[in-house]
């Protein structure tokens, strides 16, 4: 127990701690986190007419970023399938960043989810009166909370164990790990049927809608892996094996090309079809009675998208700089076709045929962008306790300096 | 995880930099932590701003559920709600917990054929309930629509023409259809709304959690978010009062059409019925039937709106089998009569502080919009 609360003292000692671009990154990133808390504290005193939603259109950025979010969370697994089940050892390290960030997603899209409420202040009726299994909001509370207590079990055991020096017992962590597979998929998928499951909105009452989350989520989060391990490599004495980005490069490319079917199996049958119920999808990609908000996102998306999926089917991207620029693009292509163009529309027209538009307000742009900062926060910090632990230089049975006094090339050089 | 490279110790660095090390990190770090400190304050201080009736006190914070609320929770969540009521707005109200009739089922029957699209009823609706007025919250949407479609998306819900009826569209307006099978009520993480034995679905808005997921599930956009603070001049406001229908609201909380359920639950008819001046709107028992309604939906060929997403509503619309391609003579005069008395006020718009988005932004300082209404 002893040893435990040390662990989390260094830890904790251990993130405030760094050479000068750790700090200049870290203060730019509590910077913005302030940022955002003084917006939100401002939208608590003015109410949700901060942000740019109306009765018309009841949901906006928060929901778009929360539902972005669950995605990448969910993504985390994509490692751990090629480990676990193809047991392919040499990415067994990299399971834990993963993780890592699944777990930063998890508590970002919760922060999204709260922000997004009209009585945060009230928060604990969820627990008095859960209104499971009926609602599908319920089942994600349940789910998303779940995911992240699995998560947190896991990383935090392995990176223990590696503190203590000891051979992590299988009992404690495979049955979980493969509990988290299964469970990744369902946290995509219950967002997803939060949704689909409307029958008053054509646009997302479509079965295509899960399928396509998951795919765009496979998509966007190994490629989020990519860029950051991208970072490690370089940044740390951490070592990533080559492989890594490889593997990764092709559950992207495919995740990609399925989800950019999907969107266009999507589009034809509302398209070709060409009834009432495509008006949204009309709104979307054309405009609607010269009211053309989205137009302008979702082609960008789709450009994005199609740019960087021609990068990673041609060879070049094997070389890491164009790797992470497609990477960088298809990240920003799906959260744009995953926010703006997934929640938005369906509110557009609204059930009564009305168009009203909607656009974030700056109040809810820097709300985003604190909890978005907030997250990366948390992220950075879990990763920089993570690497001294995995590469032996923050164990029990060392003193602390040890983690933080090496120079990085020391480490490197050492045989 | 079984190939850490050891790092061989802290030997390796001249010991005595350490307690140096130690004093300037600690003075660095308290001041870092200071500095810290008084940004957070810093970021912190819009709070100081919140009204104090926008903090729920203890009892309000404790408040169970509608239905777990026993007679005595009951009572002194009612005196809590007239102690607010009456610090706001200098009032006494007359509120009540009132329960739904034995053996009674409301439906809603609209005579399309008589609707001259006066807007009345919406602005009857807002008077009646204590809606926010600024912005204002309208539960009812008169839509203008072209003859010869049910076509919502081709309606005009911001026609503003010096008068009407105008003698090419028809008036389809819409309210809460208290539906039978409410899609709002299924999708709601805190059974904040629920359907009562008389058909009316309800909103508990000291329960509400104000995540908008009814809202984005009603076919009907029947529902009512209280993006601000509502604003209600004291004079305006309607002292007689029910938990589950017209007490004043408060900011971020859900809110729509009851049926005028501190009406009609004691035989009075809602608000819309009583000022519909050419008698479009029908209201009753549909378990009773000599009713009106139950006669209506008997005789006439009545429809609902959107019937494919299997809602059930209670609300039916008809036209009159008799003038098949006009409004009803007699709705018609009755129009002209009305713009003779009242001029201008005839047929107002839903603003001037209608429930768009510029209205919201209106009501409310202009900084977050960086000038954008
Ligand atoms: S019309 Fe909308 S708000 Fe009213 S009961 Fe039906 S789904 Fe609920
Ligand atoms: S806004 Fe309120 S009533 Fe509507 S689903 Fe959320 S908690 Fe329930």
């Amino acid at each position: 127990m002893k040893t435990y609360l040390t662990f989390l003292a260094r830890c904790f000692r251990l993130s405030f701690v760094g050479d000068r671009r750790y700090y200049a990154w870290m203060f730019f990133l509590t910077v913005l986190t302030l940022l955002g808390i003084n917006a939100y504290c401002k939208q608590l005193v003015h109410g949700l007419a901060t942000t740019g939603m109306t009765d018309q259109v009841s949901w906006g950025f928060y929901i778009a970023n929360f539902t972005f979010l669950v995605g990448m969370a969910a993504a985390a697994v994509m490692l751990v399938i090629p480990v676990y089940i193809y047991r392919n050892r040499e990415l067994h390290d990299l399971v834990i960043f993963g993780e890592l960030f699944a777990v930063a997603a998890i508590i970002m899209a919760m922060l999204f989810v709260t922000v997004d409420l009209g009585r945060p202040d009230r928060f604990h009726h969820l627990l008095l009166r859960f209104n499971f299994p009926i609602s599908m909001l319920t089942w994600d509370v349940l789910v998303l909370n779940g995911y992240l207590l699995l998560n947190l079990h896991i990383c935090g055991y392995l990176i223990y164990c590696a503190y203590r020096r000891r051979q992590p017992s299988k009992v404690f962590y495979i049955p979980f790990v493969f509990v988290a597979i299964a469970w990744a998929i369902s946290i995509h998928t219950v967002t997803a049927f939060l949704y689909s499951g409307l029958g008053g909105r054509p646009f997302w009452n479509s079965a295509v809608v899960a399928p396509r989350f998951l795919a765009s989520a496979f998509a966007a989060g190994p490629a989020f892996l990519i860029l950051s391990l991208s970072v490690l490599a370089r940044y740390t004495t951490y070592r990533v094996p080559e492989q890594a980005f490889l593997t990764l490069r092709n559950i992207v490319t495919i995740a990609l090309s399925i989800n950019m079917f999907l969107l266009g199996s999507e589009a034809f049958t509302e398209f070709y079809t060409d009834s009432a119920h495509g008006a949204s999808a009309r709104y979307l990609f054309l405009g609607l009675h010269g009211h053309n908000a989205l137009v302008p996102w979702i082609w960008t998306a789709i450009g994005l998208n199609t740019v960087a999926l021609i990068l990673l089917f041609m060879p070049v991207s094997r070389k890491r700089s164009v790797l992470q620029a497609a990477c960088i693009m298809l990240i920003v292509g799906i959260w744009i076709e995953k926010g703006m163009g997934m929640i938005v529309p369906a509110f557009v027209p609204s059930p009564l045929g009305e168009i009203v538009e909607y656009l974030p307000t700056w109040n809810e742009t820097l709300v985003t962008v604190g909890i978005w900062a907030g997250g990366l926060l948390i992220y950075t910090i879990l990763v920089r306790v993570t690497v001294p632990v995995l590469t032996g230089r923050l164990t029990y049975d060392q003193d602390f300096s040890a983690a933080t006094g090496a120079p990085a090339e020391l480490v490197t050089n050492h045989p | 995880m079984t190939d850490v490279r050891i790092w061989d110790g802290p030997s390796a660095r001249p010991p005595r930099q350490e307690p140096e090390l130690t004093r300037r990190s600690f003075l660095r770090t308290g001041a870092a932590a200071l500095g810290g400190m008084a940004a957070l304050a810093a970021a912190l201080s819009p709070l100081r701003e919140l009204a104090s009736d926008d903090i729920p006190d203890l009892g309000q914070f404790l408040q169970k559920h509608y239905k777990e609320m026993t007679p005595t929770d009951m009572e002194a969540a009612l005196e809590r709600i007239r102690r607010k009521v009456e610090e706001r707005f200098e009032v006494r109200p007359h509120l009540r917990d009132i329960k739904p009739m034995e053996g009674v089922e409301f439906v809603y029957a609209l005579n399309l054929s008589r609707c001259i699209g006066c807007r009345k009823c919406v602005h009857a609706c807002v008077a009646e309930n204590n809606q926010s007025r600024s912005p204002e919250v309208q539960y009812i949407r008169v839509i203008e629509m072209p003859r010869g479609t049910l076509d919502v998306e081709r309606g005009n819900h911001h026609y503003d023409r010096p008068t009407v009826p105008d003698p090419n569209h028809f008036y389809l307006p819409v309210q809460c259809h208290q539906c039978a099978n409410p899609p709002c009520v299924k999708v709601c993480p805190v059974e904040a709304t629920w359907q009562e034995p008389d058909g009316i679905t309800v909103i508990d808005y000291d329960w509400c959690i104000g995540c908008r997921y009814c809202e984005a599930a009603c076919p009907y956009w029947a529902r009512r978010f209280n993006f601000a603070r509502p604003h209600l001049p004291k004079e305006q406001l309607n002292p007689t009062m029910s938990y589950l229908s017209n007490r004043p609201r408060e900011k971020g909380v859900m809110e729509k059409c009851h049926f005028c359920l501190h009406r009609t639950r004691e035989g009075r008819m809602p608000a819309c019925v009583e000022i519909c001046p050419t008698g479009a709107r029908k209201f009753g028992n549909v378990l009773d039937p000599h009713s009106e309604v139950s006669q209506i939906l008997k005789t006439k060929r009545v429809f609902v709106l959107k019937e494919e997403v299997g809602t059930l509503p209670r609300f039916f619309y008809y036209f009159d089998e008799r003038y098949p391609n006009s409004l009803d003579p007699e709705a018609v005069a009755i129009a002209h009569r009305l713009k003779a008395e009242e001029g201008d006020a005839y047929g107002l718009p839903p603003g001037p502080d209608g429930p768009r988005r510029e209205f919201i932004a209106a009501a409310q300082p202009q900084w977050w919009n960086g000038g954008r209404a």
